[in-house]
């Protein structure tokens, strides 16, 4: 009777895994194509690419690829701009939300706070071919908005889409601009869970407003912004090709400061059909950003275990 | 009454401060949505006053010729909002489909391999094959150029949203309910269709605007993977506009024909009415669905 009871019980066990295993089936084998084929293909950046023979049966080229990657000039270039981009984006995209998200908290009047709110997570809901129109609205050298301004005031109009000097604020502008009002309400909504305990607390022991931020607020929301700078380390490499490559318009005077490893890639990959050398550029990419990940992550492991990503 | 005092005190600054913040803030809002004023003004000017006086919020002769340009203009446009239309209606619905199955499995205790298929989809988040080799597994294995499921199938899962859903499933969905449903005979899937998804609504909802929007606005999928116009959606068609023009006028004297060839493309306004079209569905359902997105913000509170 015992055993009986068990076998059905071992049965039916196996037809819960079962059903489980047909559930995650489909985004299993969707995240098999997308995600982890192309995480084994990488390695084609150590194969010379001949379409006629398939990708798998074409020759290993050892580090010919990088051996070109790294002997162009367009390198040094594209690295400084993918990491300084990025780095700015890293710092600025966090403490300009954390800030923002404090001051929404402090607001006396929670119905405009919400009303803020509202409006300040609008462009993250735009994408950046609507973003690439609104900066040519503004740019544009015979309807401008900017060039209107300024011959309203005698100065001679810019050509702004071959002006190198100021795309750098330009891209660095928009790319705040898109996330900050979206981070900002992300943070506010783990500012709203603190347990309000704390304060009082902290209140009672004579801390100051900006003690209780200091000292309360910042140590609270610490998980989360560890988690996103780790995340977005992790993509330093990686860049937005809409604000790189479709905001500037692919304006080939641009380049030297909107060249990155995503818009170099695209372009030899997709104009000049060259796959050994946008491969050897994307092993790149995706290596050290995974390497950068582990790094950081074990770091934040080291001083704070509980912190840490994984 | 001292206690209450504190604890409202906590989240109030000083007068001085509050209208410090509050200018702050009004700036803020003006850089968020003078653009998309800019673009609504110019889409309802006339021709004329727009080669006047340029683009301006408020143009200076009213017109709507933009948009009757638009709708007249069936051919090319429609059919790319068509196209992007029927991709995000087919993909959200996959995608909603799919991770909510996924989710769902993974954030039952009872199944055995829950660690091993949580980690398979948290692993994509931190290491990627990039874009080369994304684009020959959809190029040369699926031959996905110029299909319509190279707009879909390719964002259908996302580890990101898979794991909102799961700590939402974890966090709502009681234990008892799923096991009174499997005394009662019913399998995993009859009650995760017929118990769990009904009363799971607010979560799927969430995970449901997060891929309609991605659909909407994506054209990354179209950029790479489309050549001919006919599947591209509307975000790349709106982009390789803008870029035909300035290519056009920046080449004036090399090709003859560029005049000609400029006389056919969409007017400023018309343009930028596109945009407005574009944008329109976003920004009017915008205020019902502002909730669900700060509600998946705190019901994701993510790890590994």
């Amino acid at each position: 009777m015992m055993s009986k009871k068990r076998i059905t019980n071992k049965i039916a066990k196996n037809r819960i895994t079962f059903e489980y295993l047909l559930m995650v089936l489909p985004g299993f084998l969707l995240t098999l194509i997308f995600a982890y084929i192309p995480m084994v293909g990488i390695l084609v950046a150590f194969k010379n690419i001949d379409y006629s023979k398939g990708i798998l049966f074409s020759p290993w080229c050892g580090m010919a690829n990088f051996k070109l990657l790294f002997a162009s000039p367009d390198l040094k270039i594209i690295l400084r701009n993918t990491i300084g981009y990025n780095l700015s984006f890293v710092v600025l995209n966090a403490v300009i939300p954390l800030t923002l998200s404090i001051a929404l908290s402090q607001l006396r009047n929670k119905r405009t706070s919400k009303v803020y709110q509202t409006i300040i997570m609008l462009p993250h809901f735009i994408s950046y071919i609507i973003v690439t129109y609104i900066v040519y609205a503004f740019l544009s050298y015979k309807l401008g908005t900017v060039n209107n301004l300024l011959q309203r005031f005698g100065v001679e109009p810019t050509d702004w889409y071959s002006n190198v000097k100021v795309w750098p604020y330009i891209i660095l502008f928009l790319g705040v601009w898109k996330v900050t009002g979206y981070n900002s309400v992300v943070y506010l909504a783990a500012i709203t869970g603190i347990d309000d305990t704390l304060y009082e607390a902290a209140a009672i022991d004579g801390a100051k407003k900006y003690q209780q931020i200091w000292y309360v607020t910042l140590p609270q929301l610490a998980n989360v912004v560890i988690i996103m700078v780790i995340l977005n380390l992790g993509a330093i490499l990686n860049s937005d090709i809409g604000l790189f490559l479709n905001v500037p318009m692919e304006k080939g005077q641009l380049f030297p400061v909107t060249n990155v490893i995503s818009t170099y890639t695209y372009r030899a990959l997709r104009i000049n059909g060259d796959v050994g050398m946008s491969s050897a550029a994307g092993f790149f990419q995706s290596v050290v950003g995974f390497i950068i990940v582990l790094i950081t992550n074990s770091c934040v492991k080291k001083i704070d275990s509980e912190k840490a990503l994984f | 009454m001292k206690k209450e005092s504190l604890a409202s005190d906590v989240h109030k600054s000083s007068i001085v401060v509050n209208v410090f913040l509050n200018l702050i803030f009004v700036v803020f809002c003006i850089v968020c949505i003078y653009p998309m004023l800019l673009i609504i003004g110019t889409s309802f000017a006339s021709e004329e006053s727009l080669l006047q006086y340029g683009y301006r919020v408020f143009p200076k002769e009213f017109s709507s010729y933009a948009y009757t340009y638009i709708l007249s203009n069936t051919s090319t446009i429609l059919r790319a909002y068509w196209v992007t239309i029927l991709s995000t209606l087919v993909g959200t619905a996959m995608s909603v489909l799919v991770n909510a199955l996924y989710a769902y499995a993974v954030s039952r205790q009872e199944f055995k391999y829950r660690n091993f298929f949580t980690f398979y989809m948290f692993f994509t988040m931190l290491f990627g094959g990039g874009m080369v080799p994304w684009y020959l597994v959809c190029t040369r294995l699926l031959h996905l150029t110029d299909t319509f499921w190279a707009l879909v199938l390719p964002s259908v899962c996302s580890a990101w949203n898979m794991i909102i859903l799961r700590t939402f499933f974890a966090s709502t969905v009681p234990n008892a309910v799923v096991e009174s449903a499997r005394i009662d005979g019913a399998s995993e899937m009859r009650t995760l269709f017929s118990i769990v998804f009904p009363i799971s609504l607010p979560g799927l909802a969430t995970i449901g605007l997060f891929a309609m929007l991605g659909y909407w606005n994506n054209y990354y999928n179209a950029l790479m993977l489309t050549n001919d116009v006919k599947w591209q959606n509307l975000q790349l068609y709106l982009y390789n506009i803008l870029t035909n023009i300035s290519m056009l006028q920046g080449s004036n004297s090399a090709v003859g024909n560029s005049d000609v060839l400029l006389k056919t493309m969409p007017k400023e306004a018309a343009r930028m009415a596109m945009c407005v079209v574009t944008v329109g569905p976003i920004i009017f359902a915008y205020p019902f669905f502002q909730k669900y997105f700060v509600q998946g913000l705190t019901i994701g509170a993510v790890k590994g």
